[in-house]
């Protein structure tokens, strides 16, 4: 007799099947000693400023596997809008992939409203996207921008508060970098001025706090006009060799000299072109 | 970093992040420990609060605003999770703007209440919101309404709350007398304010004071320099 066998329609929706299997491995991993790895975060430090004619955004460029630097070179001021850019910290992950969607979802608002997006506008769409993920996505983000009203500069936290201030500074440096702010910020700075102090605080969380490091990177953001500095200061030059371990031809005396030919016969040749397009 | 870490007791390095390169604040929640208040007066109410947002140890923000305006004449005080207060405030001025142009009519405070009651009881298990919703109408003038966390409203002629409200409860029992007028709420706000700030490490920077009456809203900054002084301090 045939038996009926009562097939399970497909659930849809996310499978948390390997999430049981990563806290089993985790389990056993911890056992022997061992720990997962972890993701990868950007130490950093990274700031904004508002000066007379618009904002100053700054980052370092080192991204950390937990000790060891990834990526001495990682670009962390993300592009929001032709007039917004957006600094991360936290997961690079999650502040790469957050401010792309953003990004995203911004121009399709602007096509749909005709009008250059405002800062505000970000601002809103991060919070609560952020808020909605409760914190599990651990982007840290200064956004700065100048729109029809003005220059602006937000601080976003991984929870979805956000602070409207004339100067910021986040990430693991950004202690260092507040100490530079405290000391020498005045309102309606020139832009040299700021982009000296935003340089100068950019180089306190680099110099004195180990997550962040390498060069500093500036974005200056003025009506109309965005300098994209990468680097801007190479704080950390790799070093030229004094030495060498190759030695000139003649250090080594010759006693005897044999030369064998070796005659070898062409069998086939073949060309094989490269697609470089 | 390393300096911060050592004056720190020993437990609470254990319990921070396993990661020396991503300091303790960066895996706290941003808290507004603060010290909120309003107090209500005949035609209007003051309300004022402290101005330090903390993440963990760290002042993330030493100017703050939690006087949140919720609509002309309705203002609210934020305290708890920054996160979920300013996410509750926005959602609770876009239903209150909603319901007062469906009204034709400026909105009642109790209405105002009743929305951030209804979002802080429904989502209490998740959230973290303590806040006082104060303003003025033309049907009962000043009102000032506590939520604090839970969910609970209730109307209250003086309120206060945040972390630093527990040094300041045995000096609104003594010197809080009901008919006050504007000035004297002002200035009892002022000097609460302060005491709070002085004895609570989670509150202080300067005091953001804000009154609200038919007429409009009056904004009122008092700085650091500039605070009520007292024997101990």
């Amino acid at each position: 007799m045939a038996t009926l066998v009562m097939s399970q329609a497909p659930v849809g929706g996310f499978s948390f099947e390997n999430c049981k299997r990563n806290a089993v491995l985790e389990g056993e991993a911890n056992k022997v000693g061992c720990s997962m790895p972890a993701a990868r975060k950007t130490g950093t430090t990274i700031c904004g400023v508002v000066f007379k004619d618009g904002v100053v955004l700054g980052a370092d460029t080192r991204a950390t596997e937990g000790m060891i630097v990834a990526d001495k070179n990682c670009s962390k001021i993300h592009y929001i809008s032709p007039n917004i850019y957006c600094c991360g910290a936290g997961t690079a992950a999650d502040t790469e992939m957050t401010t792309q969607i953003i990004s995203s979802n911004l121009e399709l608002h602007a096509l749909s409203t005709g009008r250059l997006p405002r800062v505000a506008t970000a601002n809103r769409m991060l919070k609560q996207m952020l808020f909605r993920y409760q914190g599990y996505i651990g982007a840290a983000l200064v956004l700065g921008g100048v729109d029809c009203n003005g220059p602006h500069l937000y601080s976003i936290y991984p929870h979805g508060s956000t602070d409207k201030l004339p100067y910021v500074t986040m990430g693991s440096g950004s202690l260092a970098a507040m100490a530079v702010f405290e000391d020498r910020y005045k309102p309606d700075m020139e832009e040299d001025e700021a982009k000296q102090l935003v340089r100068d605080a950019i180089a306190a969380g680099i110099f004195n706090d180990l997550g962040s490091g390498s060069n500093i990177d500036l974005s200056v953001i003025t009506k109309g006009k965005v300098d994209y500095i990468r680097p801007h200061d190479e704080a950390n030059k790799k070093g030229v060799r004094t030495g060498d371990y190759k030695y000139k031809r003649g250090t080594t005396g010759v006693l005897t000299k044999l030369v064998t030919p070796l005659n070898l016969e062409l069998v086939e040749e073949t060309v094989h072109t490269m697609d470089t397009s | 970093m390393a300096a911060a870490a050592s004056m720190m007791p020993y437990f609470a390095q254990q319990i921070s992040s396993k990661n020396d390169l991503v300091p303790d604040w960066m895996g706290q929640e941003v808290s507004t420990g603060t010290t909120i208040m309003a107090v209500e007066y005949d035609g209007g109410v003051v309300i004022g609060a402290d101005s330090r947002t903390t993440t963990g140890a760290y002042i993330a923000n030493r100017v703050t605003d939690k006087l949140t305006p919720i609509h002309d004449r309705i203002f609210c005080c934020r305290s708890g999770s920054a996160a979920d207060t300013q996410a509750i405030a926005d959602v609770v001025t876009y239903q209150l703007g909603f319901h007062s142009i469906e009204l034709d009519e400026p909105p009642l405070v109790e209405t105002a209440a009743n929305l951030f009651k209804a979002s802080c009881y429904r989502y209490r298990e998740e959230l973290s919101a303590g806040i006082l919703v104060a303003g003025w109408d033309r049907r009962k003038g000043g009102q000032v309404y506590c939520v604090p966390i839970g969910g609970m409203m209730v109307r209250q002629p003086v309120s206060i709350g945040g972390s630093g409200s527990s040094y300041i409860y045995g000096f609104m029992d003594s010197n809080y007398k009901p008919d006050l007028t504007k000035d004297q709420c002002l200035d009892l706000t002022a000097a609460a304010l302060s005491l709070a700030m002085e004895r609570d490490g989670s509150s202080g920077g300067v005091i953001r004071l804000a009154s609200i009456s038919e007429s409009g809203v009056e904004r009122k900054v008092i700085l650091g320099n500039q605070l009520p002084k007292y024997s101990t301090h």
